[in-house]
């Protein structure tokens, strides 16, 4: 994985060494593990997502069989595979939606598996924010305020200084003029613009794509990117599950690919997609590339 | 006021329409009392019917089944019954049966404020129901991605959608309810109704007073079927629903 770690310089609108801190008192940090709020900083060289054996099942359907990955702090990391392979659900047990069968989890501070209580698992998600295939705003909230609701009513942030950077949020991902429209308003391009804004509007650690572009039509597809494409840049670390191969090769420091709830490989995009080690890799990218 | 009240005594003299709830400072006292009681009736009724379905409808929703249960059963047995028989059980059943306990301190219209708040709130928890579940799921994970809890979930996200949703056919129930209130006459609460019926009994102007009735019950379900066809646009989110 060493080749994964790709320094970039963090700004400050994602920034939040200190915060990190904070955050730790009261979540899932064991006071005995001598895991102390600052073990975590950047650089530190320890990932800031650590998955390991990783099995998920809904009844008998066993949708993860032992995943095992990292993603170190900044790291991009494009998880490809066919329908069902369990990318989503994947994604879903990083953030603790949806709880895993056995394995262990853990992002930045938090073991993910052992939250239990809705408390603990609201600490986690101050860490990690999840955008989605159909956006899901809340349809009766202006952009403006869909991007501000978590900030002021999870973070109990003051709502000027949320007003303030739910602004620039939305002048980041180009929708400023659009900031009292209604989500029904906008086109699918912009309502997951500003689904992004909303997720950035936490100051998460980390970033969760989850087939953000499979619901948009091909143009509006490029502006969405484009908005993942600076994330990425500033050094979020970012964990996508997508279709846009070309995408994933431009901007993932390690592509995995999935089939039936393994990882089958991964490696370097370069690698992964120009010199697949496996036959179902290959079968897979035959199919689409 | 007088010259109105003249033309009614002096339309009844030449026309034989009897409107005594116009000119007979009498009648006019119990009719706007009826009046008035049934708006009372109808508003405390509303509210705590729409408690009771806001309520339930977040209890129906809860992981703990025994809650789910009681709510459940809750809905059948008000739903599953006559109004008129509901009034009756809890007035002249659990009424009497109370009454050593609370005194006369419970009144028939408490009784019946009971127990229409009841009947329309079981409708009113199916009613938030069934906009709950329009809510999608994917919503709803959204805001919990965003680290919501269960009950600002609820109160931010879920409630003001389901509510938008619901709107009509909690439209429909409230206007039942106003409709309903009629049914207090059975255990004597002095609404519209019943002292029409005592104002007919002394003045033997059955008839008229039938018109009467029709058209106060028009207007008072007229208003409130505006109000809420104001409040449903006021609420209205340009790009959601229809």
């Amino acid at each position: 994985m060493n080749g994964l770690a790709r320094e970039r310089g963090r700004q400050a609108p994602y920034g939040r060494a200190v915060a990190a801190q904070a955050n730790v008192s009261g979540a899932n940090v064991k006071p005995d593990s001598g895991r102390a709020a600052g073990a975590k900083t950047a650089g530190d060289g320890r990932p800031i997502v650590e998955l390991r054996d990783v099995h998920q099942a809904f009844g008998h359907l066993e949708v993860l069989k032992g995943i095992t990955f990292s993603v170190p702090k900044g790291g991009v990391v494009c998880i490809i595979g066919p329908s069902g392979s369990g990318k989503s659900t994947l994604l879903r047990c990083i953030n603790g939606l949806v709880p895993i069968r056995s394995g262990s989890i853990r992002v930045a501070d938090f073991d993910v598996h052992e939250l239990v209580t809705d408390r603990e698992k609201i600490a986690l998600r101050k860490e990690v924010s999840m955008v989605f295939q159909q956006y899901n705003l809340f349809p009766h909230r202006t952009a403006l305020d869909n991007v501000m609701m978590a900030p002021i009513h999870v973070l109990n942030e003051p709502r000027d200084e949320v007003r303030e950077r739910a602004l620039a949020l939305l002048a980041k991902v180009g929708l400023a003029s659009k900031r009292d429209a209604y989500p029904g308003e906008l086109s699918g391009g912009q309502q997951q613009r500003v689904a992004i804004a909303r997720a950035l509007a936490m100051r998460p650690e980390v970033m969760l794509f989850d087939e953000v572009t499979a619901a948009l039509d091909p143009e509006t597809v490029k502006e969405v990117l484009n908005t993942i494409r600076q994330l990425a840049r500033e050094g979020m670390t970012c964990i996508l599950v997508t279709h846009e191969m070309r995408f994933a090769r431009e901007i993932a420091d390690c592509v995995l690919f999935t089939d039936g709830g393994t990882i089958v490989e991964s490696g370097p995009p370069a690698e992964l997609f120009d010199r697949p080690q496996k036959e179902r890799t290959r079968a897979f990218l035959s199919q689409i590339l | 006021m007088q010259p109105l009240w003249d033309w009614f005594r002096w339309l009844n003299e030449t026309t034989g329409i009897n409107l005594t709830i116009f000119y007979d400072a009498f009648d006019r006292g119990r009719f706007a009392h009826g009046f008035l009681l049934t708006v009372e009736l109808s508003v405390v009724c509303i509210v705590l019917s729409l408690v009771i379905g806001i309520v339930g409808a977040w209890v129906q929703g809860s992981r703990y089944r025994i809650a789910r249960t009681i709510v459940h059963w809750y809905i059948q047995a008000f739903r599953n019954t006559p109004p008129l028989v509901q009034l009756y059980f809890f007035y002249f059943g659990l009424g009497s049966l109370l009454r050593g306990v609370t005194g006369p301190l419970v009144t028939n219209v408490m009784w019946a404020i009971v127990s229409l708040s009841f009947f329309a709130g079981a409708f009113n928890v199916e009613i938030f129901r069934s906009g709950i579940e329009a809510v999608p799921r994917t919503t709803v994970e959204a805001a919990e991605s965003l680290g919501f809890s269960r009950l600002q979930t609820y109160l931010r996200i879920v409630f003001p959608l389901a509510f938008r949703i619901s709107l009509p056919a909690l439209n429909n129930n409230l206007v039942n309810l106003v409709k309903t209130t009629t049914l207090a006459y059975a255990i004597a609460v002095p609404e519209m109704l019943y002292v029409s019926s005592q104002i007919w009994s002394d003045e033997l102007n059955v008839p008229v007073m039938m018109n009467v009735l029709l058209v106060a019950y028009f207007l008072l379900v007229g208003i409130l079927v505006v109000l809420m066809n104001r409040w449903e646009r006021a609420i209205h989110v340009p790009g959601f629903g229809a």
